[in-house]
């Protein structure tokens, strides 16, 4: 057995503020050149478990330890923050965020900097890990100049500066589109290998995480560790669905099937997975038996446009010759890579910006194009990604109201239509109560509810699922769909694929300014040109599908959405 | 508008002398050229910027709207003395030569016009070299040069993050604004002012809830970085001195000798031709 970097022996962990210990009984054990995913759903505490094990509990947050957590056979309580950042390297979750320097050279160099290393071994150092991770000719872009997935490369190399022994990655995934994530759990696999490092990986995008394999899988929930055991052995167990973590999407089409999961069959990786004849008539006979809903029909456009092209400065095009139709009472996703346009378009839909070719036409409206911002958010409402960019009033009926009130809604009326919005939108109870007191996902319901309250015919949200866990994916997800069902068009931007694939009857993709596909989600997932364009990711499904001798493959996937939402949503 | 620093890339002596020689410079400059009324002396110092403009290839489109901007101010000031205070040249001079009357208390005065001659003297002896440092001074050496004459690391980078995260908060702010806008949030002056002030609250919030986040974010990522560790440190975009950084801050120590001097020479601030 090789060396022990980290090991926790009933551990425990309260935070000041906070009336019950956030870990309980924590017993862990991370070995040099251990890969180790941590999962569970949000408040779990897998983040505070990060903290520990970084230093900044007890450095920086304070509470009070029960039990010993141990670095290299040391208490971390009796090193300092600074002894503790130098064995174990730290990336955060917000690539941006964590981004220090203004360029990328003096942000991989920062680490240095402060160790007071001198010039030359400093420029050559940085020099020599900016080309580990594949970034040696970016050394003088400034943080705008760079993606996410570039960031984060940025962020790994400026820990690996220091040799560290453990690394850290506190949810890498989240702000990654599917092509990127891939990349990034590539970059860390090959990482490891070299360095011999440890390696943490704090994710509840678990089928992300398993494209590159894990020794064993920490199952967090409730501030204890309910599982520590190799991905095999746990995702054979029901366990994953218990604590309300997605396992992968193979395995719940198996799951419907009725084909037993256990470790023999090397369930963690869909390219490892060994099914024999017997699974794969099963999985034939389940296709065979839910046969495909005829899709939806949305028939009435509702608002569409026509060669719109957009630039934010001459020469350079955001958007080019866009030719998209919404239907009445869809749920639309738009997908792409950051850059690729969505986001604006979204922008010049609702008049922040105005194109500078073709037009758009909204059903029942005149003249779209005259409209201001504030006369085309009576029909078209815009959610931002960020709950805490839109939320200015204390409580939340102010906040929700705030809308009526500048368009001089009289005071009764406006009571009348916030208190109904707030029973659409499952705040009712929550009607008093200061807006601080909300979790996230109950922010983002609040600026939903804002922007319903003004009954627009349609909103568009921005990336509505970001960073949630599959309970509160699940949660605003749900709530969009009855929105629907009351006859609102939902416009989403994303690049979650699950998202796609489970709720959106139809994804137009872009690229490059350009619209490449527009069809529904299983085809979109299942077409490896619009996939490698557009940085996504073949869906599971569709090797499932290859492994089992089904050639309708788009079919399978179809009647695997089909499933789910009738026998699990309904 | 990308930074607040408008720093523009180019191959020049001005470019390779240090950050912080330019920044002990500019110092030495600003107070020789503040410490006088020598008209002689204030004569030389926009010569010599000149000179120093042409070395560094900054050419004027680099700098018009910061210059058009404070020639309204100097323009601004001038009249506002003139307004107010007609005959400060004659109480500095201590002569009164009128050349003529416009009226009330206004006469124009030799004098005055001397005075005013020294104040737009002043202007351009000392924003042109401001903006030249501006315009040489590559913003992550800024940090490092504040470092080194003097200033706690610690409040040196203050300034750099600043300038890292000033973009940032500009389009953040811009997003927020359009959000909100869609809200019937208006910002425009056919609003009271209480009423636009209340909207600039339904902006500004949000943005500083949200820069909140950052923050805990940044100061987490410094820390785990080992930012604060030690009593120094070095910076990767420093560099050593060179005989022409030591050269440079000759010739800025010279001036200010020489605006000490002439003050001492002339027994005041003032040279005064009138006497």
């Amino acid at each position: 057995m090789s060396e022990i970097m980290l090991e926790f022996s009933d551990f425990g962990f309260q935070y000041n503020a906070q009336a019950e210990p956030t870990l309980e009984h924590i017993n862990l054990t991370i070995r040099k050149g251990e890969k180790i995913l941590i999962a569970g759903p949000s408040g779990c505490g897998k983040s505070t478990l990060a903290h520990c094990m970084n230093g900044l509990i007890p450095f920086s947050y304070r509470g009070t330890c029960t039990g010993s957590a141990k670095l290299c056979g040391r208490e971390i309580r009796d090193l300092s923050l600074f002894e503790v950042a130098k064995t174990v390297g730290t990336v955060l979750q917000d690539s941006d965020g964590q981004f220090i320097g203004l360029t990328v050279a003096e942000d991989i160099a920062f680490a240095l900097e402060n160790d007071c290393v001198e010039g030359t071994e400093m420029h050559e150092r940085v020099k020599e890990v900016a080309a580990q991770v594949g970034m040696d000719n970016h050394l003088f872009h400034a943080p705008n100049q760079l993606s996410g997935g570039q960031k984060q490369r940025i962020a790994l190399a400026g820990i690996m500066v220091n040799d560290v022994q453990v690394f850290l990655f506190d949810e890498p995934l989240a702000n990654l589109d599917p092509a990127t994530g891939k990349a990034a759990i590539d970059l860390i696999d090959r990482l490891r290998d070299r360095t011999g490092a440890a390696v943490v990986i704090i994710e509840h995008r678990l089928e992300d995480v398993l494209y590159r394999n894990v020794d064993r899988i920490v199952l967090m929930n409730e501030g204890k560790i309910l599982a520590d055991l190799p991905p095999d052995e746990l995702l054979s167990t029901n366990l994953l669905s218990q604590c309300g973590i997605r396992e992968p999407l193979y395995l719940t089409a198996m799951r419907y099937a009725g084909v037993d999961i256990t470790p023999e069959k090397h369930p963690s990786d869909i390219r490892s997975l060994r099914i024999d004849g017997t699974d794969c008539a099963k999985l034939r006979t389940w296709m065979h038996e839910n046969p495909e809903k005829p899709a939806m029909d949305f028939s009435k456009v509702l608002m569409e446009t026509h060669h719109v092209t957009f630039g934010y400065r001459p020469v350079h095009t955001v958007l080019k010759d866009i030719n998209v139709a919404v239907k009445e009472g869809e749920l639309l996703a738009i997908v792409g890579t950051n850059g690729a346009g969505k986001s604006t378009f979204s922008k010049v839909i609702c008049g922040f910006e105005t194109q500078q070719e073709g037009t758009i036409t909204f059903d029942g409206v005149e003249d779209w194009q005259s409209l201001s911002i504030k006369e085309r958010a009576d029909h078209v409402g815009y959610v931002m990604q960020n709950p805490n960019q839109m939320i200015s009033q204390n409580l939340i009926f102010d906040e929700v109201a705030l809308g009526l009130r500048t368009r001089g809604v009289p005071e009764d009326a406006v009571r009348t239509r916030v208190e109904n919005t707030l029973k659409v939108c499952g705040l009712w109870p929550f009607r008093s109560w200061p807006i601080s007191a909300l979790s996230f996902g109950q922010k983002k319901r609040v600026t939903i509810a804002a922007i319903l309250v003004m009954r627009p015919k349609m909103i568009i949200l921005d990336e509505p699922t970001a960073g949630q866990d599959y309970a509160h994916y699940t949660d605003i997800m749900e709530f969009l769909r009855e929105l629907r069902e009351n006859g609102i068009t939902v416009v989403m931007i994303t690049h979650d694929m699950h998202l796609m694939l489970e709720y959106a009857d139809r994804s137009v993709v872009f690229s490059d300014g350009r619209v490449i596909c527009d069809d529904t989600s299983a085809a979109v997932l299942t077409n490896r040109d619009v996939v490698r364009s557009a940085n996504l990711k073949m869906t599971s499904l569709y090797e499932l599908a290859l492994l089992s001798g089904i050639s309708d493959v788009k079919g399978f996937v179809q009647r695997f959405i089909d499933y789910e939402r009738k026998e699990c949503r309904s | 508008m990308r930074n607040l620093f408008n720093y523009v890339e180019r191959n020049s002596l001005i470019h390779d002398l240090t950050g912080a020689t330019k920044l002990i410079c500019l110092l030495l400059w600003s107070f020789a050229a503040m410490c006088t009324y020598d008209t002689r002396f204030l004569v030389l110092l926009p010569i010599l910027s000149l000179g120093l403009f042409l070395l560094s290839n900054i050419q004027l489109k680099d700098v018009s709207f910061m210059l058009g901007f404070t020639a309204v101010f100097m323009v601004l000031n001038n009249v506002l003395v003139f307004v107010f205070a007609p005959l400060h040249g004659v109480s500095l001079y201590g002569t009164s030569h009128i050349l003529f009357a416009l009226g009330g208390r206004y006469v124009v005065t030799q004098e005055q016009l001397f005075y005013h001659l020294n104040l737009v003297l002043k202007y351009l002896s000392t924003i042109p070299i401001v903006l030249l440092f501006v315009c040489t001074t590559n913003p992550s050496e800024f940090a490092a040069s504040l470092n080194r004459i003097g200033v706690k690391y610690t409040i040196a980078y203050s300034v750099a993050l600043a300038l890292r995260y000033i973009p940032d908060i500009q389009r953040e702010y811009h997003e927020i604004s359009q959000a909100q806008q869609a809200r019937g949030i208006e910002m425009s002056r056919k609003q009271s002012l209480f009423k636009r002030l209340k909207s600039a609250g339904t902006i500004l919030i949000p943005l500083i809830m949200s820069s909140m986040d950052r923050i805990e974010t940044i100061s987490n990522a410094m820390e785990l970085r080992g930012f604060g560790k030690n009593k120094k440190r070095t910076w990767y975009m420093g560099r050593p001195f060179r005989l022409l950084d030591f050269l440079a801050i000759a010739i800025c120590v010279g001036l200010l000798v020489t605006a000490l001097v002439l003050n001492y020479l002339n027994g005041s601030r003032f040279w005064n031709p009138f006497a």
